[in-house]
C-alpha cells in the first residue's frame, strides 16, 4: 500500500545506516535506532490511515528523547511500532545493533527483552487479579528466571514503594501513582536498557506527577536508562528529556535539545504548541481577545514569527487523507504555494536541532537539506 | 452590584457508599457576583464534581446523597426546589459543560436536534426559528460552516468541535451562570487554548458568571477572577487569582503550584514532589487534612482542624500559612 504519499515520505530522512536525521545528542553507537519507520492501518474500506510515515530516530545511551504532539499525531502508533506491537510497515528498528522488524516469536522476545514499555493508564495496564509481589515478579518469571523475595523487595523500594505495604495487594487497591510505581518496577525487573514510556503520567495529579517524573529520573541513572518519554504537555517533555522530536500528522516536524525548546524551537507547530501552554503567573480574566486571537496568553514565547499564535479553531486533518505536501500546511500560517507541492525535507540546523520547515528561518544557515534534488 | 448571583453556605454532601458514608464535600461557602469569573481547583477525588453537581441540584433527588448547607442562586434556595422547578432553572439561570462532551451528546441525534431541543424547552418559538438560533449558536462558538455541521453526528466530530456544541447547548437559553466542570480536559493543548479563548469571549458578551473547575492550575490562572482551592472537601485557601497564584498561602496550595514543572526552567530539574497520598474522605482525618502531608505540620494541626480564615477577600484554612500577612492585605485588593 505504499502511496505515492509515502514514498515521497522516504526522502525526508536519511539512508538508514547512517541515522543522521535522529542525529544523536551524545556521542558512541545508538542504543536504539530507527529510521523510516512507516505504520499504516489498512482500514475495511480499502482506504489507508497513515500514522507514521517515515519517522527516524537515533537514542543514544543513557539518552532521554521525548515525543510531543497532539492527540493523533502518531505517537503511540510509534512507540507500539518499536515494540513490533504491531510491527511496522516498513522501516527498520534496531535494539543494540540487532534487526527486530521481520522477527517473531521467540527470537523477537529474546532480542526486544532489553526494551520495556510502560503505558498511559496504569490501572488497566496491570492483571486486577494479581498481587504486586506477582506482578514484579512476572516478567522474569516467564522467562523461567527465579526471582527472589529479595529482588522484589529491592524493586519496590527503588520505585519508592513499601514492600510490606503493598506486598499483597491488588490493582484495585492501589492508587493510579502506586499502580505506576508498580508498572515501573516490573519494567525494571527486566533489566531494560531501553524505557518507552507512553504517557505515563498523564492521568496523574500534578502531585503525583511529580513523583513519578523524579522517580523516572532516579530509575535512569540507577539502571543506566535510555528513555522515549511520549506526552502532551510541554513542560512536562521539557523536564524529562535531553531532546524533543515534535510529531505532526505522522511525520518529525522538528527535533530539538530541551534546552533550547523555549528560544529555539523554530518550527510553526512547536510554536503554537508552546504559545497554547497556558502560562501560570498571568491573571486576572478578561485575557481572550477572540477565538485564535493572540490574546496576552500568547506571550512568553519568543517566537520570532509571532503568527503561529493566531490559528484558529481548525483541526487536526485527517490522517487517511493527509494534506500534500507539508501535513501542518492547513494550519500553518507561514503556508505557501510552495508547501502543499513538496514535503519539506529535515534539515539539519546544528547543534542536535533539526527541522523540517520551508519557511521557518535558520539563523544557523548554511545547512541545506539532505538528501535533496 | 448588589446582591450576589450566588451564594453558598456551609454546603455538605455525604455520599452512602459500600463502606460508610463519604463526606465528598465538606462545609463550602463561596460567593459569585454577576459576570464574575471563579476557578475551582484541586486534585482528584477533593469535591470539585460533587460540589459543582450539588450547586447545579443535581443530586437533590439522589438518595445516595445527604445535602445539608445552603446554595441561593439569584435568590433561590436551590436545594429546596421541587423536580420540575429545578428543569426550568437548568438553561436560562444555570448552563453546565463537562469533561466529556459526549456525556452531554446523544450518539445517534444530529447536531441540530441537540441545539433545537435545548432552544424550545425553554422557548415557545417555532422549529424553523429555533433552526435559525442554532445556526446561531453554532456562529457564536466558532463552528465553520454551521449549515454542514448542524447535520452531522457528534461521532463526525473532533472533540475540540463537539466541546463547542456542548457550549453552545449550554449557552443556548444565556445563562447566568455557566459552570464547566475540566471544560478541556480531554482536549489537546491547542484545542484547549481555543476553548478557553471561547468561553473568555462569551463570557464577556454575555456578560455571564462562570465556575471554572480544573485540576490544571495554569488553565484556572489567567482566566479567573477569583480561585478557590480544595483538598479532602474543603476549601483550603481562596483570593483573587493573583494573590492566590503569587504568593499562597496554604502549604498545600504552595506545593501544589511548586509540583508543576515550568517551561522557563532547566530540563531535568527536580521537582518539588507532595509526597503521601490524600485522605481517605469515609474515614477523614481529625485535625487538618493535609497534615500527614505537610512540611509545616505541627502538633495541633493534628487536632484542631483549621477554619477558613479571611483578611480582607483573602480566606486560608491554616494554623501556620506561608507567606503569611504582615497586615499587608491592602496592597492585593486592587482590582477585583
Ligand atoms: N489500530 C488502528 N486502526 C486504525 N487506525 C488507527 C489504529 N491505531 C491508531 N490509529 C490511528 O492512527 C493515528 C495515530 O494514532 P496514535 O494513537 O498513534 O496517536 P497518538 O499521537 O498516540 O495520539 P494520543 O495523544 O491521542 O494518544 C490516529 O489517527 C489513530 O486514529
Ligand atoms: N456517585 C458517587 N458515589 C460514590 N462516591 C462518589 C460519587 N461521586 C463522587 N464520589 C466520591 O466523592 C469524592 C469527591 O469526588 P469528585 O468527583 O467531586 O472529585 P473531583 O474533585 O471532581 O475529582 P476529579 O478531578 O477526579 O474529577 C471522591 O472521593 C469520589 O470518589
Ligand atoms: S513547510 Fe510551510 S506549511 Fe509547513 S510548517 Fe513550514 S511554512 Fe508551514
Ligand atoms: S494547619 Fe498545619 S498541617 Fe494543616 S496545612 Fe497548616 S501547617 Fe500544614
Ligand atoms: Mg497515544
Ligand atoms: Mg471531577
Amino acid at each position: 500500500m505504499a502511496s505515492a504519499n509515502t514514498v515521497q515520505v522516504r526522502h525526508q530522512a536519511d539512508a538508514p545506516s547512517g541515522g543522521a536525521s535522529g542525529a544523536s545528542a551524545k556521542s558512541g553507537a545508538p542504543v536504539l535506532s530507527v529510521s523510516d519507520l512507516v505504520v499504516e492501518f489498512p482500514l475495511a474500506d480499502g482506504q489507508v490511515v497513515h500514522a507514521v510515515s517515515g519517522v527516524s530516530l537515533d537514542l543514544a545511551d543513557g539518552e532521554t528523547v521525548g515525543i510531543l504532539g497532539e492527540s493523533g499525531s502518531g505517537k503511540s502508533s510509534a512507540a507500539r511500532a518499536l515494540m513490533q506491537l504491531p510491527p511496522p510497515t516498513a522501516g527498520s528498528v534496531k535494539l543494540q545493533g540487532k534487526e527486530l522488524t521481520g522477527r517473531r516469536g521467540a527470537a523477537l522476545r529474546t532480542d526486544r527483552a532489553r526494551m520495556q514499555m510502560i503505558f498511559q493508564d496504569p490501572i488497566s495496564s496491570l492483571n486486577p487479579r494479581r498481587r504486586v509481589k506477582d506482578l514484579v515478579a512476572q516478567g522474569p518469571r516467564t522467562w523461567g528466571r527465579k526471582v527472589s523475595d529479595d529482588d522484589i523487595r529491592e524493586v519496590l523500594e527503588a520505585v519508592g514503594l513499601r514492600p510490606e505495604v503493598v506486598w499483597d495487594r491488588r490493582p484495585h487497591e492501589l492508587s493510579g501513582g502506586q499502580c505506576q510505581r508498580v508498572s515501573i518496577a516490573r519494567a525494571l525487573m527486566l533489566d531494560p536498557q531501553v524505557l518507552i514510556c507512553d504517557e505515563p503520567v498523564s492521568a496523574l495529579d500534578v502531585s503525583v506527577q511529580a513523583q513519578i517524573l523524579n522517580l523516572l529520573e532516579d530509575a535512569k541513572k540507577r539502571y543506566n536508562l535510555s528513555v522515549l518519554f511520549i506526552a502532551h504537555d510541554v513542560a512536562v517533555v521539557k523536564n524529562i528529556s535531553d531532546r524533543v522530536m515534535v510529531m505532526y500528522l505522522g511525520k518529525v516536524c522538528e527535533v530539538v535539545p530541551s534546552s533550547k525548546l523555549v528560544e529555539e524551537a523554530r518550527h510553526p507547530y512547536t510554536q503554537l504548541l508552546l504559545a497554547s501552554v497556558p502560562e501560570m503567573h498571568s491573571s486576572s480574566s478578561g485575557a481572550g481577545s477572540g477565538v485564535g486571537g493572540s490574546g496576552p496568553g500568547a506571550s512568553g514565547v519568543s517566537d520570532g514569527q509571532g503568527s503561529a499564535t493566531s490559528v484558529g479553531s481548525v483541526e487536526l486533518p485527517s490522517p487517511i487523507n493527509p494534506p500534500s505536501g507539508c501535513r501542518f500546511r492547513t494550519r500553518c500560517p507561514l503556508a505557501t504555494d510552495l508547501c502543499a507541492a513538496e514535503a519539506p525535507m529535515l534539515r539539519d540546523l546544528g547543534d542536535g536541532h533539526l527541522l523540517a520547515c520551508h519557511h521557518a528561518d535558520s539563523r544557523h544557515a548554511g545547512s541545506a537539506g539532505r538528501g535533496e534534488g | 452590584m448588589g446582591r450576589p448571583l450566588l451564594v453558598v453556605e456551609n454546603l455538605s454532601a455525604v455520599i452512602t457508599t459500600g463502606r460508610g458514608p463519604l463526606t465528598a464535600v465538606d462545609g463550602v461557602s463561596l460567593s459569585l457576583d454577576r459576570g464574575e469569573v471563579l476557578g475551582i481547583v484541586g486534585e482528584s477525588g477533593s469535591g470539585k464534581s460533587v460540589l459543582a453537581r450539588t450547586i447545579m441540584g443535581l443530586h437533590c433527588s439522589d438518595p445516595r446523597f445527604a445535602l445539608s448547607g445552603t446554595v441561593k442562586l439569584d435568590g433561590r434556595d436551590v436545594l429546596g426546589l421541587e423536580p420540575s422547578q429545578l428543569r426550568a432553572m437548568w438553561g436560562p439561570e444555570v448552563g453546565m459543560v463537562f469533561q466529556d462532551p459526549m456525556t452531554a451528546l446523544n450518539p445517534v441525534k444530529r447536531v441540530g436536534t441537540h441545539l433545537v431541543e435545548a432552544v424550545r424547552k425553554h422557548q415557545q418559538v417555532t422549529r424553523r426559528d429555533a433552526v435559525g438560533q442554532a445556526l446561531d449558536l453554532l456562529d457564536m462558538v466558532g463552528i465553520p460552516d454551521p449549515r454542514r455541521r448542524i447535520n452531522q453526528f457528534p461521532h463526525q466530530l473532533s472533540g475540540g468541535m463537539r466541546q463547542r456544541v456542548v457550549i453552545a447547548m449550554a449557552l443556548a437559553n444565556r445563562p447566568k451562570l455557566l459552570i464547566a466542570d475540566e471544560p478541556t480536559t480531554a482536549l489537546d493543548v491547542t484545542v484547549q487554548r481555543q476553548i478557553l479563548d471561547l468561553l473568555d469571549r462569551l463570557r464577556g458578551e454575555l456578560g455571564m458568571a462562570v465556575i471554572m473547575i480544573s485540576h490544571d492550575l495554569g488553565v484556572v490562572a489567567g482566566r479567573t477572577d477569583r480561585v478557590a482551592v480544595m483538598y479532602g472537601g474543603e476549601i483550603v485557601e481562596t483570593a483573587d487569582a493573583r494573590s492566590l497564584f503569587d504568593a499562597p498561602r496554604h502549604p498545600y496550595a504552595s506545593a501544589l503550584l511548586a509540583a508543576i514543572p515550568s517551561l522557563k526552567g532547566a530540563p531535568h530539574q527536580r521537582l518539588a514532589a507532595i509526597d503521601g497520598t490524600p485522605p481517605d474522605l469515609v474515614m477523614p482525618p481529625s485535625g487538618c487534612r493535609f497534615a500527614a502531608r505537610c512540611d509545616a505540620v505541627h502538633d495541633d494541626c493534628r487536632v484542631q482542624p483549621p477554619q477558613l480564615i479571611f483578611d480582607g477577600t483573602h480566606g486560608t484554612a491554616c494554623h501556620y500559612p506561608v507567606n503569611p500577612l504582615i497586615s499587608t492585605a491592602s496592597n492585593t485588593s486592587g482590582d477585583t
